[in-house]
């Protein structure tokens, strides 16, 4: 058959799904930890003495679940970052432009991905001090979120 | 390995968006056409692989719509399985239903059609709910947190990225079958907009609707065909950590390990020596270099500088994505499938204009699934 529409028909759709997701042992830990204290937790595999965060109910390197909570500093160092300009409103938390960042809590052996802020990007240079800034208590709510974002060590890149 | 030999392809052009066809009637396209060049019938097929993703086709089992066009409901229905993941991720696992010994031939077919759905939020849906896709980010903000690890490992440029647009977008022009095909100059590049710094808007691979098709035989079935079958020599594929912090992006451990694994089974020792031609899954500027470095053509953080000194050029020692890649065509999940026909197609000399000079014996061909290349697929193929 060949086609014989001297149109074609587009349909406009979208699909709509609530969820509610659990968080599971380990990240409501993480969350309530950061919810009600501005603290950062990852876990140390007892096997392998890395440290991940986020946190994970098992080792994802070698799979023992024998793994310990560690508290760590709310500072670190900066492994690499963007600078988003394109604009998505159905997506985006803020008006671009915004950064995203990559930091290495200090004792930490993974990066933790978030927003930078107080800084402008022509300032960020990979391997700089950075600390978190939290949303104040009152308005943290169990998100990841509640960590505004990381700034540069000392509120300044200066 | 000689085992499994591509006796049969089609890729449908790679456009923008295809409001004249459908997911199924893109399939079926490929279908006959790959049909047709394998020398083969549908009832001739007794196994069936299709290659979708839910969330950009909207619908869930999205395998599903098109097994009437790719026709697995031919003669009562055959076997059909799915994969959701690149194309040739779809590959691999045809060859090894063939390789159970249960089957002789396979058809392997992918759709994509990105102009449907909303890139940023498909790619966003990627991302873990807790932690990381709250932040909005999507592909190309990732890639461009991969782009700047890689830059300040290395000490590269953002100009040693522009050469490889300059590079494949230029050889678009030779590929009728290429979405973004122009003759790009560094300044174009440079100022071109800023998307996700240190990305611009021409390190970009861009939005496409498209499928492709790919006939597998076991030996058995391939020797017997009239056409030349391109043997499958060597496969692998590898997965990395799904965290982007839990990686140094920098590099890509399993590109490695795919590759070592590829070329062991293909019998390679020196890859830049043996191999013909590549076909990699550029869908960033960025990531032609990285991954080249990673297949073990040259030491880490030296790729670049092979570019821009022209040895990967069309006409080259050893070319690289001569079709233009996949920052000239990007119809997801097709991509690594398009990547392999190319392949193909040049060691059967068969690739019309885009053809490179002297034969091409052996070539590799390379397919990508999440965030940053988190998963890679290895192809060796040969005559
Ligand atoms: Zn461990």
């Amino acid at each position: 058959m060949s086609r014989s529409a001297e149109e074609n028909i587009i349909f406009d759709g979208r699909i709509r799904m609530p969820y509610k997701w659990a968080a599971g042992e380990t990240s409501s830990y993480f969350l309530t930890q950061l919810r009600d204290h501005a603290k950062l937790w990852g876990t140390r595999c007892s096997v392998c003495q890395v440290i991940f965060i986020p946190p994970r109910k098992n080792c994802p390197r070698c799979v023992t679940a024998d793994t310990t909570w560690v508290e760590l500093p709310s500072r670190g160092v900066l492994q690499t970052f963007a600078v988003i300009y394109f604009s998505e409103p159905l997506l985006q938390p803020s008006e671009p432009p915004y950064i995203y960042g990559i930091v290495k809590l200090d004792g930490a052996d993974t990066g933790l991905t978030h927003f930078l802020g107080e800084v402008a990007p022509g300032e960020l240079r990979s391997g700089m001090r950075m600390e978190a800034v939290f949303k104040n208590k009152e308005d943290r709510s169990g998100l990841i979120t509640d960590l505004l974002y990381f700034r540069p060590e000392g509120g300044s890149a200066s | 390995m000689t085992d499994i030999a591509i006796v049969g392809m089609a890729q449908t052009p790679y456009r923008r968006r295809r409001d004249d066809a459908n997911f199924a009637e893109l399939i079926y396209g490929v279908t006959c056409e790959a049909l047709d060049d394998a020398g083969l019938e549908i009832g001739d097929i007794d196994n069936f692989i299709t290659v979708s993703n839910d969330f950009w086709d909207g619908r869930t089992i999205s395998s599903m719509a098109v097994q009437d066009a790719c026709g697995s409901s031919f003669d009562g229905g055959r076997n059909v399985s799915t994969v959701e993941g690149d194309g040739t991720f779809g590959l691999l696992y045809g060859m090894m239903r063939i390789l159970s010994g249960a089957y002789q031939t396979t058809l392997v077919v992918v759709h994509c059609k990105g102009s449907e759905g909303n890139m940023r939020l498909i790619t966003n849906g990627m991302f873990d709910y807790i932690y990381t896709r709250p932040l909005g980010i999507e592909a190309t903000g990732a890639a461009a947190l991969q782009a700047r690890r890689y830059m300040d490992k290395y000490k590269l440029t953002e100009e040693d990225f522009a050469h490889v647009s300059i590079k494949n977008r230029g050889n678009a022009l030779r590929n009728p079958n290429a979405q973004l095909a122009e003759t790009l100059s560094l300044d174009q590049v440079m100022a071109s907009k800023p998307i996700a710094s240190p990305l611009k808007l021409h390190d970009i691979s861009p939005i496409s609707d498209g499928a492709a098709a790919v006939v597998l035989a076991h030996r058995n079935v391939a020797n017997k065909l009239g056409r030349k079958p391109v043997w499958v020599k060597g496969i692998a594929h590898c997965s990395e950590a799904h965290f982007l912090g839990d990686r140094d992006l920098a590099e890509a451990p399993a590109l490695r390990d795919a590759a070592f694994r590829a070329y062991q089974m293909a019998g390679i020792e020196d890859p830049f020596a043996e191999i013909d031609l590549v076909e990699l899954y550029d869908a960033y500027s960025y990531m032609e270099p990285l991954w080249f470095e990673e297949l073990g053509f040259c030491p880490k953080g030296k790729g670049a500088e092979l570019i821009r000194l022209g040895a990967t050029a069309f006409d080259g020692p050893l070319p690289v994505n001569p079709s233009g890649g996949v920052l000239s065509a990007h119809a997801v999940l097709v991509a690594g499938l398009a990547r392999v026909i190319e392949a193909s197609l040049q060691i059967r000399g068969e690739a019309g204009e885009r053809q490179v000079e002297g034969p091409v014996e052996l070539a590799l061909a390379h397919g990508i699934n999440g965030p940053c290349g988190q998963s890679h697929c290895v192809v060796i193929l040969g005559e």
